[in-house]
């Protein structure tokens, strides 16, 4: 009949039915660079007009996927240029306009999210990064899809410690205009080190500089299957594990690259990159902290965490790059505490801590992701767990980020409900000491010695 | 375009007749059947299909599909042979 071996057929059904295989998102990134202008309200008309135009059929084309083929295809999504790019001539009013410009074009589009409200000041601030930035706490307390990234740090050029100083603030001003939902406005904001330009997962995608007209990224996902094969092995060694590991994430990515080929060729679009990773969601069965379990810890969080971890990140790339022709994005194991409901139940036992989850970030994607912690933390405590997160990655050549949300009035043991893919998370416990004559200093961090590679 | 049309559920009678009578109103030319008993009582039949003269749409005939297996207490699937194919062939 056809090549294909009966099992491997109710393999895959079984992984979808059962196991939560998805495309976690398909995004369209978009320049806006020709939308650039001196008047604010010329400006947000190209930008809409833009956005509306390229990607008119990018959400019929998703489902239209999702149904041939079979496989779910849960976020439709759209990045653009980063604001900051468009934003010299204009006052932190008129970034707030743009970015209500871009909330109702994803509106318009039907996508969930639209990332690209960024500016990127690794080494400093233009006029328009300036703007930008003040005008991230109004900006995303008024719109509901818009999401934001700042850049403050990357290997070459160290870290911009005025911008990590700022940024303490701004999530603190995010979080009380949106205090009626628990600082809900935090879940759309990301503070990077080394973020990169292709990224296709919310809240830290933009289209780079350094990327085409148009593009689709995708981003694949599978923690649920992985956990599924790990079962099979259990008790075997750690060979083992790896090599089951990268088989699984390497039928997870061929399936993610036939979407991406396939929504390209549909849309016209050049195909930029899979994103391999390992993105959990609040449902069960679908969680990055039980497969780290699975290997034989009894909490997430406990000794032996970190090796568990750096092990599945490894291995997901291993089996994955072979099935892709073009890897890019954050590329690994994502730890969001409130998507993930093993991490959710190990943090709120109080065995995956803070401290904890900074040492994971060390071997796997992204950072602090998601975390709440107390409404009263200050800008400070903020910017100083920006700046240790941020310090990893610089030393690393990683990508490190942090989202944090200091939910307004909550104490911890508090419980915050989000909602949808950003789940729900425990108020977890930050240092009480302060770090306030620390970020106060700001300047810049210098890029360290092994960033001078040529 | 060849298309894999999947049924999962509790083995009865008739459910050949009633899947291949939907497919073949739509025009699309069965290739291959193949049926087992998963696990004991777990029937599974998996159909090869070509889609190529099809009359009417895709996801029409996946939604008869499913509304008769939602009926009859079966999942029925059928999606794009080239899935199956990225994701367990080199």
């Amino acid at each position: 009949m056809t090549k294909l071996a009966h099992s491997d057929i109710l393999e895959t059904i079984h992984m979808v039915d059962d196991q939560h295989l998805d495309v976690r998102t398909i995004t369209m990134g978009i320049s806006l660079l020709d939308c650039v202008g001196d008047d604010i309200n010329t400006v947000c008309r190209r930008v809409y007009d833009k956005i509306t135009g390229k990607a008119a059929n990018l959400v019929k084309c998703g489902e239209d996927i999702e149904l041939e083929y079979g496989i779910p295809i849960v976020n439709k999504r759209i990045s653009v240029t980063p604001i900051s790019l468009l934003a010299n001539p204009f006052t932190p009013d008129d970034c707030v306009k743009l970015a209500i410009t871009l909330d109702k074009a994803a509106m318009a589009t039907g996508v969930n999210f639209l990332g690209g409200f960024s500016a990127l000041v690794h080494k400093g601030y233009t006029k328009g990064d300036r703007a930008l930035i003040a005008a991230i706490p109004e900006a995303l307390a008024q719109t509901e899809r818009v999401c934001s990234s700042v850049n403050i740090g990357t290997t070459k050029a160290g870290m911009n410690m005025d911008a990590v100083r700022e940024m303490g603030q701004v999530i603190k001003q995010l979080a009380e205009k949106t205090a009626d939902r628990a600082g809900f406005g935090c879940a759309k904001l990301v503070v990077f080190c080394n973020a990169p330009e292709d990224n296709p997962f919310m809240a830290g995608a933009f289209h780079g500089v350094g990327e085409p007209e148009t593009v689709i990224n995708v981003g694949v996902s599978g923690p649920g299957v992985v956990k599924y094969a790990l079962e099979k092995v259990k008790g075997a060694d750690f060979g083992t594990v790896s090599e089951t590991i990268k088989k699984t994430a390497f039928k997870v990515t061929r399936m993610g690259q036939l979407v991406a080929q396939e929504a390209s060729r549909r849309l016209n679009t050049e195909f930029g990159i899979v994103d391999l990773s390992l993105a959990p969601t609040p449902a069960v069965g679908d969680s990055v902290a039980t497969i780290l379990e699975e290997m034989g810890l009894e909490c997430c969080g406990t000794h032996g965490t970190t090796a568990a971890l750096a092990l599945l990140n490894d291995a997901v790339k291993k089996g994955g790059v072979m099935a892709t022709s073009y890897v890019g994005g954050l590329s690994g194991a994502f730890i969001p505490v409130s998507e993930d409901a093993g991490m959710i139940a190990a943090a709120e036992k109080g065995v995956l801590t803070l401290d904890k989850l900074e040492a994971m970030t060390c071997v796997c994607s992204v950072g602090l992701d998601m975390i709440v912690v107390p409404g009263d933390t200050t800008a400070a405590t903020v910017s100083a767990i920006i700046a240790d997160e941020a310090a990893i990655g610089m030393i690393n050549q990683k990508t490190t980020a942090v989202r944090l949300i200091p939910a307004p009035g909550k104490k911890v043991g508090d419980m915050v409900e989000f909602g949808g893919l950003l789940g729900s998370g425990p108020v977890q416990p930050v240092h009480q000491e302060s770090s306030e004559e620390f970020v106060a200093r700001g300047g810049r961090i210098p890029a360290p010695i092994h960033s001078l590679r040529n | 375009m060849r298309a894999i049309i999947t049924v999962l559920g509790k083995d009865n009678m008739g459910i050949i007749y009633n899947v291949t009578k939907i497919v073949s109103s739509y025009s699309v030319n069965i290739l291959d059947i193949s049926q087992t008993i998963m696990n004991n009582d777990i029937f599974a039949m998996i159909m090869l299909v070509d889609t190529a003269k099809m009359q009417g749409e895709f996801k029409d005939l996946a939604a008869d599909l499913q509304a008769y297996g939602d009926g009859a207490g079966y999942a029925i699937h059928v999606q794009r042979e080239d899935v199956f194919n990225a994701m367990h062939t080199i």
